[in-house]
């Protein structure tokens, strides 16, 4: 127990550690991914697999928006900022992301202009302010951001702007999950559902994982207390032989959703036939792109965009943390070659990346990497030379 | 960008139903609340805001117990803040 950080209500936790406990059957191993990266955050920070029995095991999902964003489009990106007289806006989070030639923060350097907003709503005012300029905005996200940048579109309509567009990114979290639940290498017994992007979907897009593959869900609020209880209603259902989905996080997430935020979806965006996701993979109809109707805001029709396709560097296995195949610790690379200073991948960039979150809370030394990686490196040197 | 932060409405603006002014810890911006539109916000109300945008209406002690836990991770909080602070949205 030497990893847990105090909390409020550990005595609580502790008591739900127990429950989690005697509902193990012996000789039974449990693996329940966190979807989202935000859990994975709390799950870190809190040290939350302390409070789990060693026979329940916790695995990181795809569902940090950043961590996803493939090199090519990062560079896609790059090139609409470098055009003349173009501003390019975008999240923070984005900054540092590295495409296949440097990340916005090098191009800035160079000379592009990239500016940071808090909202898409600022990137318009940006627009507003600058009207001999193009002003783009980076687009990203799940469903969580994506009804914010239908809203912006939507005002910039009824503001008449002409020089503002979105570069749409927006990924969609059931087809990441179909794309696990497919993968051969990937044995769960649930999952803990994603909170934010839930208010938005609400429960009912996930009713096909109970239907179809058997797999409880249960989504789950922020707190540590909220992620214990959640891993303790899956360990419930599966000792009752039920298979549903549960909402745990109902004070915040409503069962339908936010019709409002899928309506405005709806009616500025459209799905892709395809998307590229960093580590997964092209997945079908898993993103969104600005629709034929809105086409005068959509940046990929208005710039010449390359489209390049980047293959990840080697060395990097930010694939397999996003699957859940790997801890990240077990990266050949993770907490030497690539730390949250010099990102070689997604997933040490974000905070809510695995990676990062891994590093940040000192979960491992950086003796204790070393002696990871070095056994991981001798365990995987046949396969990945 | 990921992270819900819980702000309480201050005043719904008058020329401009879809933006209300909210505070954050002390720090008081504009955001939309067209997402929810079917709640009809008041001042004293408590929403979570994700990029400028009001996504959901919480009560009072879900705010307090969300600050608290943002509070506790540090840096990804401190940095969305900072980035609040800078957000001047009309």
């Amino acid at each position: 127990m030497r990893f847990v950080d105090e909390f409020r209500d550990a005595d609580k936790a502790m008591a739900l550690s127990a429950q989690i406990a005697a509902l193990c059957e012996p000789g039974r191993h449990y693996k329940f991914m966190e979807v989202c990266g935000g859990h994975t955050h709390t799950i870190y920070k809190h040290g939350l697999e302390d409070y789990l029995p060693d026979t329940v095991q916790l695995v990181h999902g795809p569902g940090c928006p950043v961590c996803v964003i493939p090199m090519g489009r990062v560079d896609d990106a790059i090139a609409i900022a470098e055009e003349p007289g173009v501003i390019m806006t975008s999240f923070g989070d984005m900054m540092r992301v590295p495409g296949g030639r440097g990340s916005f923060f090098d191009s800035n350097a160079a000379g592009a202009d990239i500016r940071m907003v808090y909202s898409p709503l600022d990137a318009l005012k940006v627009a507003q302010a600058n009207p001999d300029k193009k002003v783009v905005f980076m687009a990203i996200g799940f469903e969580t951001t994506a009804p914010s940048t239908a809203m912006t579109m939507l005002r910039a309509e009824a503001l008449g702007l002409t020089n503002f567009s979105i570069f749409c990114n927006h990924v969609t979290i059931i087809p990441a999950i179909k794309a696990i639940l497919d993968s051969p290498d990937l044995r769960l017994d649930g999952f803990i559902g994603p909170g934010h992007v839930s208010t938005v979907i609400g429960c009912r897009p996930y009713e096909f994982i109970a239907a179809e593959h058997g797999k409880p869900l249960v989504c789950a609020g922020f707190e540590p207390l909220d992620i214990l209880q959640s891993v303790y209603m899956l360990m419930l259902q599966l000792k009752e032989g039920r298979c549903e989905v549960e909402n745990q996080y109902s004070r915040v997430v409503p069962w339908d959703g936010n019709l409002k935020a899928l309506k405005v979806i709806n009616q500025t965006m459209a799905l892709r036939p395809y998307f590229e996701w960093r580590g997964l993979g092209f997945i079908s109809h898993s993103a969104l792109a600005v629709n034929e109707q809105y086409a005068a805001f959509d940046a990929e029709r208005i710039f010449n965009v390359p489209g390049v396709r980047v293959a990840d560097p080697k060395a990097c296995q930010c694939g397999e943390v996003l699957k859940g195949v790997l801890k990240p610790w077990e990266c050949k690379v993770f907490g030497t070659a690539c730390t949250p200073e010099t990102p070689i991948g997604t997933c040490m960039v974000s905070s809510e990346g695995a990676c990062a979150a891994y590093y940040n809370f000192g979960r491992f030394t950086r003796e204790r990497v070393k002696e990871a990686t070095r056994t991981v490196d001798i365990e995987l040197s046949p396969a990945r030379p | 960008m990921c992270l819900g932060i819980p702000g309480e409405i201050i005043e719904i603006l008058t020329d401009r139903p879809d933006l209300a002014k909210v505070d954050v810890c002390g720090v008081k911006r504009a955001i939309n609340i067209g997402l929810l539109e079917d709640e009809e916000l008041s001042a004293g109300d408590w929403v979570l805001i994700h990029v400028g945008f009001a996504m959901s209406k919480i009560d009072e002690r879900e705010a307090k117990a969300a600050l608290e836990f943002l509070e506790g991770i540090g840096q990804a909080y401190a940095e969305e803040l900072a980035a609040l602070s800078e957000s001047n949205i009309t």
